[in-house]
């Protein structure tokens, strides 16, 4: 499997583009690093990826065909702010059962049962991250797209959650891309790295 | 030792007081209908006392009845207005969201009633259906929508662009929970503390209405007429006759203010565990 953006170029406004004739490669089981310093693009990349945007010209494709309008879409995206990620007038639980997370992975991820009896509003950055950690592992996730997904965590937890990453994607085969302008994070962690 | 209630359990507590309140003013005034219109010159103009609380006025009408079903009719006017609004103002504002030429057209709309002077809008609609009680209310009925329906506008805008939407789109959930359970969720308690702040409003704005003659015909004991009339007997030192009507008007008026804050209190996720 792998998701190709091709010749892909993004403008919010017309003749200020963002993204010019961008192209970029990720296959199932690689880890690229995305780095950039603010303000160049990564998250629009991202959400060009995961089809939250069209764009402006060229393509975005899975394995040689446009991404899915319905359904689960095998690319997701972990977005930087997890508290806007999160409906702010439902229970964690009834978020996760929506789209029916399994414990094993609220487990692996130290999100403790007591959590999810609160509203987003009542728990920390980190924590939310993981419940949108856990969520974005669909089964039928292929590609996932971190967008500084550890920005606002501790060294210690930043490494927990890269190591379960790393031994998730690893069993599953999941294509990542990193995008943080953290650069010893993404030398640590990818594959290759390419900058934007 | 009595148990203390938190303040979710206050709010609430104070909430269907005023709910019930209100309820009993205008299940009151429906009573006291006939009773307010009992003429008798053998007790006219008598103040305050145990036996009359309000008073009469130069007819010998009982003050205390003709309040009561003056408000009554006031918060039976708010009701109407509140509930019309809330039906045209989702209407609206739901499909402003959904079609971007629509929405300027609509936008546009609300602009243009906004813009005029509300008191002028409502005597202009009131007059243009036949004064009266039915005039009145629809009026005050017609005028009010516009305020709801472009902070429901807003919100579905800002909804429908939100990431915790986007996100639960891209994982294949369908568009009627969506719309169910990410986006009525959120809309209902805005909706509904808009509407119980329409009632003061509506409420006062029916009452000036009245009061400028536009409105209720003046042998209805509606609290804008009682207020008119007393103006003639205030220079005479009858003070009564509009002191506690007036009152009784700002006190329900506040009593919705009230309750709409104290709504607003509780549907706030913020204030859950509070």
């Amino acid at each position: 499997m792998s998701l190709e953006a091709r010749q892909v170029s993004f403008s919010y406004r017309r003749g200020k583009p963002i993204l010019q004739t961008i192209n970029l490669t990720l296959e199932a089981g690689e880890w690229v690093g995305l780095a950039a310093p603010s303000g160049r693009g990564k998250t629009t990349l991202c959400r060009l990826l995961a089809g939250y945007e069209r764009p402006t010209g060229g393509e975005i494709l899975l394995d040689g065909r446009p991404l899915p309008d319905r359904g689960v879409c095998p690319v997701q995206m972990i977005w930087q702010h997890p508290e806007t990620a999160l409906d702010p007038r439902l229970r964690l639980r009834d978020t996760m059962r929506e789209t029916g997370v399994e414990d094993r992975l609220l487990h692996a991820l130290n999100i403790e049962p007591a959590w999810l009896d609160r509203y987003p509003l009542e728990l920390s950055g980190g924590e939310l991250q993981r419940f949108c950690i856990a969520r974005a592992l669909h089964p039928q996730t292929r590609f996932l797209l971190c967008d500084e997904i550890t920005a606002m965590l501790d060294l210690i937890t930043q490494a927990q959650i890269w190591r379960f990453l790393q031994e998730e994607a690893g069993r599953r085969g999941l294509g990542l891309l990193v995008a943080s302008h953290n650069g010893a994070l993404l030398e640590r962690l990818c594959t290759r790295i390419v900058p934007l | 030792m009595t148990p203390r209630l938190n303040q979710r359990q206050r709010a609430l507590a104070l909430l269907i007081g005023a709910a019930i309140l209100l309820m009993l003013i205008a299940i009151a005034g429906l009573c006291l209908n006939q009773a307010a219109l009992i003429t008798d010159f053998s007790r006219k103009n008598l103040p305050p006392s145990l036996e009359m609380p309000f008073g009469t006025d130069w007819m010998g009408r009982d003050m205390l009845a003709r309040t009561l079903t003056g408000l009554s009719l006031s918060i039976r006017i708010g009701l109407l207005t509140a509930g019309i609004s809330a039906v045209v103002a989702t209407i609206l504002g739901g499909a402003a969201a959904m079609d971007r030429r629509l929405d300027a057209a609509l936008s546009w709309c609300i602009d243009l009633v906004m813009g005029i002077p509300h008191i002028l809008l409502v005597i202009l609609i009131s007059i243009a259906c036949g004064r009266g009680a039915a005039g009145v209310t629809a009026g005050v009925a017609l005028s009010h929508w516009t305020s709801l329906a472009r902070l429901i506008r807003g919100e579905i805008l800002q909804l429908r662009q939100a990431p915790y939407i986007l996100a639960a789109q891209k994982l294949g959930i369908s568009k009627a929970r969506i719309i169910q359970v990410h986006m009525l969720s959120h809309l209902l308690p805005q909706l509904l503390t808009g509407l119980v702040l329409l009632f003061p409003h509506a409420i006062l704005h029916e009452a000036s209405v009245t009061f400028l003659g536009f409105g209720l015909s003046p042998e209805q004991p509606a609290i804008g007429v009682i207020l008119s009339e007393s103006m003639r007997y205030l220079t005479t030192g009858k003070w009564w006759l509009a002191l506690f009507p007036g009152g009784a008007l700002v006190a329900v008026v506040a009593l919705f203010a009230q309750m709409g804050q104290y709504l607003r209190a509780l549907l706030d996720p913020a204030s859950v565990h509070g």
